[in-house]
Parts: C-alpha cells; structure tokens; sequence
C-alpha cells in the first residue's frame, strides 16, 4: 500500500465518519432541540478519524528513516558498521544504495547485503505497520466521536475551537519557516567556522574556495577572505542603483505631477511589466545581448572590456529595479500632505520649484527607505549575476572587469558535486548567513524610516 | 515705508529675465521626467525584441527528404533495429561522387545524430514502402538550420563542400523549414534540432502544482487568523513582523532552506518536483498571506456585524460570508503568487533541479527541471542553436505569464465592479 492509496483511504473513512455522525445527529433527535447543526456533529466524527490517522502518517515519514537505520544498525553484531560516526554514516549510505539497487559498494561484504536485507524487511514492515496503526486509529476515533454524539453535545463548539487553532498554527507557521531559515544557516555556519575562523573569513582579502578539493593537494587549505565578494556585490549593486533610482524617481515625479491621466493609465502598467519578467529572462538579456554590445562599444572606444563586466550586471539589474523604486517614490510622493504642495503653488511657485524644494525634501524618507528596500533586492537578485557576472573574486571598483557576487558564490559552490561537509559547501551557508542578516536589516531599518515618516504627517 | 526693491516690479529687465530661466528649468525638468519615462519603456522595448528576434526562429526547424530504402528483413525482426546506416546510404545515394571518408562523414553530418531515432518512430509507426523505399522528411542537423536561418550568410561550422551539398538539395527541393512541433512535445536534448521544452513544461506544472496545494489553504488560514481572531498581543505582533520581513528575504535563502532542511534532514529525493513545490511554497507564502489579509480587510464592516447580529458564530461569519466576498482579491493575490513562483529560478538551483534530464517526468518524486532552469541551462550551452532555443523558450515563459496576470487582472476588474 502506498502512500497516496493511504491518504484516499483516511479521506474515505473521514467522509465516511462526517455522513455518520450527521445522521447519527439527526436520529438522535427525536423532538429535542439539537445544540448545533447536524453537520457540525459530522465534521466532528470526521476530525476523530482524519487527524490521527494524519499526524501517524507525518510522524512516519518525518521519523521513519532515523527510526529504521537505527533498528538496523542495532541488529548488527558490535563494530561492525564502524567504530566512528563518519564510518557509520558511510556504512548506512551503503546500505541504502545497495536497497535502492544502485551500484553497490559493497562487494565482498557480505554484512552490507545482509544490512540492507534487514533495512528492505524492515521499511516494508514499517510501511505496513504504521498504515495499519493509522487505519486503526481512525476507526476507534471516528467510532469514539459517534459514541458522544447526541442532542445535548455542543459539537459546534468544539469544532470552531479546533478550526482555530487550526488557523493560528498556519499563522505560526512563518515563524517556524524564520525559524527554520535561522536555525538552519547558522548551524552550517558553525561548522564552517570550525574549519575556518570567522575573521579570516569576514576581513580576509582573497577568495579561492576551489582549491580545497583533496587533502593532499597543492594549496589544499583554499581560502576563505570574502571581501572581494562584497566588493563585488557592492559595485554591482552600486551600478544598479545608479540606474534604478535616477530613472525611477523621476518616472514616479512625472507620471504623479506631469503624466495625463490617459498616459498614466497606459504608461504605468507598462512600466509595471518590468517587474514581471522573471529574474532568468534578465539574465539572458544581460549576458548574451547587453554583455557582448559594451564590450563591443568599449573595444570600438579602446577600452579593455570583461566579457563578464560588472557594468551589463549592474545596468540589467538597475532596469529591473526601476518599477520598484518608481512605486516605493510614488507611494512616498503621494503619502505629503496637499496642503504642502498647495501652500507652495500659493507662493508662486512652478510645478518643479514645488517638487524639488517643498515635495522631495518631504518625501525623503519615504524615498529613502524605498532605496534600501530596492538595495535589499539587488543585494539579493542571483540569476542576472549567475548569468552575466564572473567566478573569480576580483578585489577592483573597476565597472569593466568582471567581479562576482555573493550569490553567484552561493549558486556555484551549491552546484554540480558536493560533498556535504566540505568548508567548500559550508561556506554558501556562511555566506547565505550574510545576505539573511544584510537583507533583513535593510529591511528592517527601511520599514523603521517610513513608518516615522508616516509617524510625522498623519 | 521705502521703494519696493526693484526685483519685485515683475516688468523690469532682471525680472523678466529671471521668470523666463525659471520657465526654461521647468520646461527642462519635465523633459528629463519624460526622458526617464522613455527610458524605461525604451529598455523593455529592446529587451522584448531582442527576445522575440531570437527566439521566434526557434519554432522553426529544417527538414531533409531522404529516400531511405528499408530492408525487407528489418520489418519483420522484432529486435531494435539502428536506422541509422540506411539514412547514411540514402544520402550517399543522392551524392554518389563523394568519395572520400572524410568528405562522406561530412555529408552525414548534414542530418541530426538523433534523426535516426526519429525513422525508427515513423517505423514503428507503420510506414507506406514503394518497392522497400520510403521518402521521409527527417531533422537536419542544428548548423544547417541555423545556416538556412542566417539566410545563407553564414556557414558557421559547416565546410564549404557542405554549404554546396545543401545548395543542391534544395535545387532537388528536399529542404524545407517547418514549424516545430518537436520544440514543444519533446524532452532536453544534447542536440539543439531535438531538445524541447515539453519536460521542463510538465516540471513546472507539477512544482507549482506542489506550491499551490500548500500555499492556498495556509495562506488563507493565516489571513484569516491575523484579520479576523488574532488578539493584539506581542505574539501577534511578531508573526506580522516575521511574514512582512519574510516576503523581503532574497529568493536564494529559501532554497538554501529548502537544502538544509528538505533534503539534508528529512531526505526527500533531490531534483524533484515534490521538494521544489516545497520550497517555492516556502517563499510564496508570505506574498500570499499579505495579499489574501488586503482582500479580507476590504470586506466591510457591516457584512460581519449583520451576521453576528443574526446569530451566526464568528467562525459562521468568516466562512459563510467574509471569505466568499474576499475570495477573488484571494484568487486575484494567488494567481499573481504563481506567476512569480513560476519565474523563480534561484531556489530551484539549490536544490539540484538543474540535472540534464530528458524524460518528460511523470511523477513529484522523478528528477525533473522547470521551465525557467532550462532556459539557464540553455543559456549556458555552447552550441550556437540553443541561443535560439533559449529565447524560444522565455517566449513560452512570458506567455504562460502574460495570460496568468490577464487573468488575475480580469478577475480584479470584475471584483472591484461588484464591491
């Protein structure tokens, strides 16, 4: 019995308990008043049989193969599985390849075919145990839920009690993803940090992860300096937002203050579309359109050109930013109050005096945070980087050469073979750690300065 | 009281002067506005057709009319049969003066390495044999169609020989260019005239599938719950905090969540659908929530206040009132969720969905790609034909989005007539 046959079956016995518990409700009638509505009572019997039935089958598939390898290992004779963690965790990995059937590992060891034997016996008797237990479970709680319904029965209620904690565990549930995130960066962080020591790896000026492939290679330390890697993603994001803002503000100005309605209402959506190409379609437009058209220009002009240059990242990503600052400026623009703009037309004067004297210099914050909020995603933005910037960390502020980011790192050294426990792996996870925490203060300072903003005119 | 100050008499010289500066910098401040308006429109604009220039010749592909003469035998055997030679010999059949084994491996290489696969099909198929021969239009290989493409211009890989071969072919009309329905019923390939995007389509649909299932009904319970029973308290306070700050976090944080968590604790099979679905679910949840809690809040007051007024309990007024009048802004805020969901690509990086896969899959858990990871496997291909293919297959993409957000923005429209 598989797993989606098991799930129809708990739905059948649910809806089987629901149709129950409703008749059974209105049999029970018989001239008293029910408290609640019949099919209150049948949503009871169903919550009985469906939940536990449920959480049997999460538990299985959340515990079941820590379960099973333990029982495996356990029926082995002593030291035969390996005396040290790494050992076992090896021998295990054997075991499930040799059940799944792949190339096994193990010839001539006889105590692997043996192992994975047990791990097969077990697994299907596991399977088989726990559907049965489910099944079981929700027969007895369905059956349980029938036994209590009658007139007198406030099913409603509990009911209603259930479905809200229901609903207040699927709002808790962006915690536990936070949490998750935090939990789980900051783990792997910690073993990098084990291997390399977070000063070498915040203030260290070179970057060469690669090298770290064999313990008897040459320069087989690799090294951890990141700086080159925020260099990078500093110039890229830099580049960007000298594009994105500029454009950006001023589009936002003049469709608020110049643009017609009717211009307004086509130029808009338009400009809103930007924001609609996937990151990937950026990406291609950068690397095989934008990249080889500046290297052309700036071979024409006789300059040295990246293939690779920070300058079609950063001018990619700018245009893709610019919807996004337009609508934070413009929120922010519209958030002063009339009477400033009025007071200032009052005065005489024109409609640009009044933008650059009175509107921006309110809308400052607005805007401000806005622009964190646009750093944020550039910060953030991969695939245009992935596609059009380079691999080689490059300490430079040069826009022609080819830098890299943060997360074109992230993105390489997570790709293609791994090893798990390598620093080489561990590092996307310290260097993730690093763009959760610059992003997430961005964004909170951000949201800090328009909210005082807003604070201030309301 | 004194003369007024010569600068306030509005007919002098300087101040005449000055209100016509004044003029010129507001005259010039809006063209810059307009300027920047033009730009951005101007940037879409070139990337659009940069995009459709390319990507429009990918529907198209080159096809060669071999007479292949089949051997009475191979119709019979029930073995795999290779095609291949006799395609071989069909072409040599039609050039007999090309001798040398150099030159014949060149004439070969003018059809597909996989339009031996595709004979196979039509055999399997049944074919019509006039005297043990069949005249088949086969794939030509991904430099003739992009030789025949560029006009003839530019022969790219393909030797001068090669170039007069093709030029004779087609006095015999035995080229031709068709639409190409391989682009979009067909799996990756290694040879650009065979690689399609159909499996990275079926990945896609089954990701977001995964996506949808988790993220509607917990969105909108989370909605729910924070606008309709949360108490004010700090824990509320916090879960507000936490989704605002989640819908922030970069793309790529969730796949790295998705790793650790999906495929490093719990095991689940990399490459595949279920987990991608997962972790796109992860990252959509918080646009969704904060979308589905605008539409509950839209609701007015009054709806809730009548229920309750007539006895219905507060969970009776959110599902029997407030949640269908919220429920085309939730859509609306849905569909806009998916779309985006279906333009990620970094998470999916993560969690291994770029493996090379050819089989279209057929279940959550099969290795699988999505649509947006092939167009980046493309991208970086070195054959000169998968540029093509890689704008064909973003014209796929924007249309899948161009129709989703059409929907979205009906639905809205309709929505806003009814409140």
């Amino acid at each position: 019995m598989n797993i989606p046959l098991f799930l129809l079956t708990v739905l059948a016995l649910t809806m089987g308990a629901y149709a129950l518990g409703r008749r059974r409700a209105l049999q029970a009638v018989g001239g008293v008043r029910l408290h609640s509505l019949p099919g209150y009572y049948g949503a009871y019997a169903a919550l009985w049989a469906g939940l536990p039935a449920l959480a049997i089958l999460v538990a299985w598939l959340v515990g079941s193969s820590w379960a099973i390898e333990g029982l495996t290992l356990a029926s082995l004779p002593d030291g035969a599985a390996g005396e040290s963690p790494a050992e076992i965790a090896l021998f295990l990995n054997d075991v499930r390849n040799e059940s799944a059937g792949l190339i096994s590992r193990g010839e001539g060891r006889e105590v692997i075919v043996d192992a994975a034997a047990h791990y097969d016996w077990l697994r299907s008797r596991g399977i088989a145990a726990a559907i049965a237990v489910a099944i079981l479970l929700s027969l007895a709680g369905g059956g349980f839920a029938l036994q209590r319904v009658g007139p007198g029965f406030a099913a409603r209620v509990v009911v209603e009690r259930s479905f809200r904690i229901g609903l207040m565990i699927s709002a808790a549930l962006a915690i536990l993803v936070t949490a998750g995130i935090v939990l789980s960066l900051v783990f792997e962080t910690a073993r990098f940090f084990a291997a390399v020591s977070p000063m070498e790896f915040l203030f260290g000026l070179h970057w060469s992860p690669q090298t770290a492939l064999r313990a008897d290679q040459v320069g087989s330390s690799g090294s951890f300096g990141a700086v080159p890697i925020f260099t990078g993603t500093l110039l890229i994001t830099g580049i960007a937002m000298l594009v994105a803002v500029p454009v950006g503000l001023l589009s936002a100005v003049h469709m608020t203050f110049y643009a017609t309605p009717r211009f307004r209402d086509v130029a808009k959506p338009i400009l809103e579309i930007l924001a609609g190409v996937p990151t990937v379609v950026y990406g291609v437009f950068a690397a095989l359109a934008v990249a080889p058209w500046i290297r052309d220009l700036g071979t024409s002009l006789g300059l040295s050109v990246a293939s690779e240059s920070a300058l079609a990242a950063g001018l990619v990503m700018g245009i893709m930013i610019i919807p996004f600052v337009s609508s934070l400026s413009d929120d922010a623009i519209t958030a002063v109050p009339t009477a400033l703009r009025d007071g200032s037309f009052g005065l005489g004067a024109t409609r640009s005096e009044t933008i650059r004297y009175v509107i921006l210099p309110a809308a400052l914050p607005g805007i401000m945070g806005g622009f964190l909020l646009a750093v944020s995603r550039a910060i953030g933005e991969t695939m245009i980087v992935v596609m059009a910037a380079g691999l080689a960390a490059r300490l430079t502020a040069n826009p022609l050469d080819a830098v890299t980011t943060v997360t074109v790192q992230i993105v390489t050294l997570l790709t293609g073979d791994q090893e798990f426990d390598s620093p080489k792996t561990l590092a996307a996870f310290a260097l993730g750690l690093v763009l959760f925490v610059v992003t997430l203060a961005l964004n909170v300072v951000a949201l800090r300065v328009v909210q005082h903003y807003r604070e201030r005119y309301d | 009281m004194t003369e007024p100050s010569p600068g306030a008499r509005w007919a002098s010289p300087d101040m005449k002067a000055r209100l016509r500066r004044r003029h010129r910098a507001e005259r010039n401040f809006r063209v810059i506005g307009a300027g920047a308006i033009a730009l951005a429109m101007l940037s879409l604009g070139v990337l659009l057709v940069t995009i459709g220039v390319r990507g429009l010749p990918a529907f198209w592909t080159t096809e060669i009319r071999l007479d292949v003469a089949v051997p009475p035998e191979a119709l019979e055997s029930t073995e795999r049969i290779d095609a291949r030679p006799w395609l071989k010999t069909a072409l040599r059949d039609l050039f007999p003066e090309v001798s040398d084994r150099r030159e014949r491996r060149k004439l070969s290489a003018l059809i597909s390495r996989g339009a031996g696969t595709a004979f196979e099909r039509e055999l399997a198929r049944g074919l019509e044999l006039d005297e043990g021969v069949v005249s088949l239009w086969l794939p030509a290989d991904d430099e003739v169609d992009l030789f025949r493409k560029s006009g003839g211009a530019t022969p790219g890989r393909l030797s001068e020989s090669q170039v007069g071969w093709i030029g004779r072919l087609e006095q015999q009309g035995r080229v031709r260019s068709v639409f190409d329905a391989g682009f979009l019923t067909s799996g990756d390939s290694r040879e650009p005239e065979l690689a399609g995007i159909w499996g990275a389509l079926v990945g896609s649909f089954l990701t977001l599938a995964v996506t949808l299932a988790i993220v509607f009904p917990l969105g909108v319970s989370a909605a729910i719950y924070l606008e309709e029973f949360a108490p004010r308290s700090r824990w509320t306070d916090l879960i507000e905090v936490n989704i605002n700050n989640l819908a922030a976090v970069p793309s790529i944080v969730f796949g790295l969540l998705g790793l650790a968590i999906f495929l490093n604790v719990l095991d689940l099979p990399r490459s595949a659908p279920l987990v991608g679905g997962l972790t796109l679910a992860l990252m959509t949840l918080p646009t969704l929530i904060i979308a589905a809690r605008v539409s509950i809040q839209a609701v007015p007051p009054s709806i809730r206040e009548a229920g309750r007024g007539l006895g219905a309990s507060p969970l009776q007024v959110v599902f029997h009132h407030v949640l269908p009048l919220a429920m085309p802004g939730i859509l609306t805020g849905t569909i806009i969720g998916m779309a985006r969901a279906l333009g990620e690509t970094a998470p999916l990086l993560m969690i291994g969905m770029v493996a090379f896969v050819v089989d279209v899959p057929g279940s959550l858990t099969d290795a699988a790609t999505a649509l947006p990871v092939q167009i980046f496997l493309w991208a970086d291909s070195p054959e000169r034909a998968f540029v093509a293919k890689t704008s064909g297959a973003i014209l796929v993409l924007l249309l899948f989005l161009i129709a989703m957000n059409a929907v979205a923005i009906a639905m809205r429209r309709r929505f806003e007539k009814q409140l």
